[in-house]
């Protein structure tokens, strides 16, 4: 989650003070991601550095300081937007690491090891359903928020459900003899943009 | 709350031909009105084989099932197929609504067969309905309704009048995941009206709906869900990242 961006979001509506900025934001992304308001002011504070955002200085209510997106800020915004997020290289995921470890540890039952994991990962999608379920109808921020933790989710028991049916199918494996073999060569995956 | 559903010891097999199938081996599982159980396994786990076992479509070859209080092996096959009328709703995977019957025709079809007289069996059938939030369209036929109010016709059909058991097989089959979600929210709402759900899918995603998800492996319950915890412990985890 980009916090700079989803302020320069909330800015161009108008100006906001920093306080308004943070309520605005959690309650925008269903209140799912906490944001502290130290956060908000030294983010609002680096975007002032680099002129997309700039303030009035306290001369509004009080000492606060109002914040107005500028047109750099306005073109940031827009170019975010529009860049994909890094989806490649692969993460190091720890599950699937997990999944590969077990594989290799003598007396591990794999598929025991993969029906944690799944039942862990469904009650957390149960937890996001929930939230989902006692939602007011028209916050869509909420449910869209929900949704990506959701289909996320759902692809790690996807992943799950194929690795342990691609296991099954394996012939079983012979214990693996504690030896010091020459190493093979580090296979690499490389996907290309 | 009141168990609805309760298989005990549960086993199929099947004869093929030279070997033996077990589709189903000790299956213990309860069901409690209020509650909304999914069954979750992949192709071949025995999942139909529960739904079908649990509605007293197929006889168990060992293990009892226990219906609202009542051991099906300990009831005629009458009988059995008046409970399978009276107490267990199936909701199928294309919902199945009869052309030439209106809504509340379709609801009410099972009441009738069973001698309910037609002007209580409406009475229960708008109720139905009502519950689902079509009863203004009781008297339109299927090809008058949305797809959506189809599928709540389908799901009032089956937890009209006293059924206590709702069965329900890939339910969301061929629709989309917002109309999937749809199908779950109604079978959620129907069975905190007080009806035990089964769910049987191989979706993650609407298995969360439920209250428990059950796991099946060859023919076994190797798993099942805690309780959720409640949505706040997901902000809690939040707060550490």
């Amino acid at each position: 989650m980009s916090v700079p961006h989803a302020l320069l979001a909330l800015l161009s509506e108008g100006p906001k003070y920093g306080l308004r900025l943070q309520n605005e934001f959690q309650w925008r992304t269903g209140e799912v991601w906490p944001l502290n308001v130290g956060q908000v002011y030294t983010t609002l504070q680096r975007l002032e550095r680099d002129g997309l955002v700039e303030s009035d200085d306290g001369n509004g209510e009080g000492s606060r300081k109002r914040y107005r997106i500028t047109p750099a800020g306005d073109r940031e915004l827009a170019e975010w937007l529009r860049t994909p997020p890094d989806l490649v290289p692969p993460p190091r995921d720890e599950l699937v690491i997990k999944v590969l470890v077990a594989l290799e540890v003598p007396g591990t039952d794999v598929h025991e090891i993969v029906q944690v994991h799944r039942r862990h990962v469904i009650e957390v999608m149960q937890r996001y359903t929930q939230i989902k379920a006692s939602a007011r109808e028209d916050d869509v921020a909420l449910a869209l928020v929900a949704d990506a933790e959701l289909f996320r989710l759902e692809g790690i028991v996807r992943w799950l459900d194929a690795a342990d049916a691609r296991l099954r199918q394996l012939p079983s494996k012979a214990p693996t003899p504690v030896v010091d073999a020459p190493l093979e060569p580090t296979r690499t995956m490389e996907v290309s943009q | 709350m009141t168990t609805a559903l309760e298989l005990q010891g549960v086993s199929k097999v099947y004869d093929a031909g030279p070997t033996e199938v077990h589709a189903l081996t000790q299956v213990n599982l309860t069901v409690e009105r209020g509650e909304l159980v999914a069954v979750m396994g992949p192709s071949g786990s025995g999942k139909s084989t529960l739904l079908t076992i649990a509605g007293s479509l197929e006889e168990p070859t060992s293990g009892q099932v226990i219906v609202d209080g009542i051991d099906l092996a300990t009831v005629s096959r009458a009988d059995q197929a008046k409970m399978r009328r009276r107490s267990i709703g199936y909701v199928f995977q294309d919902f199945n609504l009869l052309p030439g019957l209106t809504a509340v025709e379709n609801v009410t079809l099972p009441l009738e067969l069973d001698g309910t007289r037609a002007k209580a069996a409406k009475a229960s059938g708008v109720k139905a309905l009502d519950v689902l939030g079509v009863a203004e369209r009781a008297d339109r036929y299927p090809d008058e309704l949305s797809g959506g109010e189809r599928q709540r016709v389908a799901i009032a059909r089956a937890i009209v009048g006293e059924r206590g058991l709702l069965l329900a097989d890939e339910p969301t089959g061929a629709l989309d995941s917002l109309n999937g979600e749809t199908v779950m929210r109604l079978l959620r709402e129907a069975t905190r009206h007080g009806v035990a759900g089964v769910v049987v899918t191989h979706e993650a995603q609407l298995a969360s709906w439920a209250d428990r998800v059950v796991f099946l492996r060859d023919g076994r319950v190797v798993d099942q869900t805690a309780a959720p915890p409640g949505p706040e412990s997901l902000l809690a985890a939040g707060d550490r990242r």
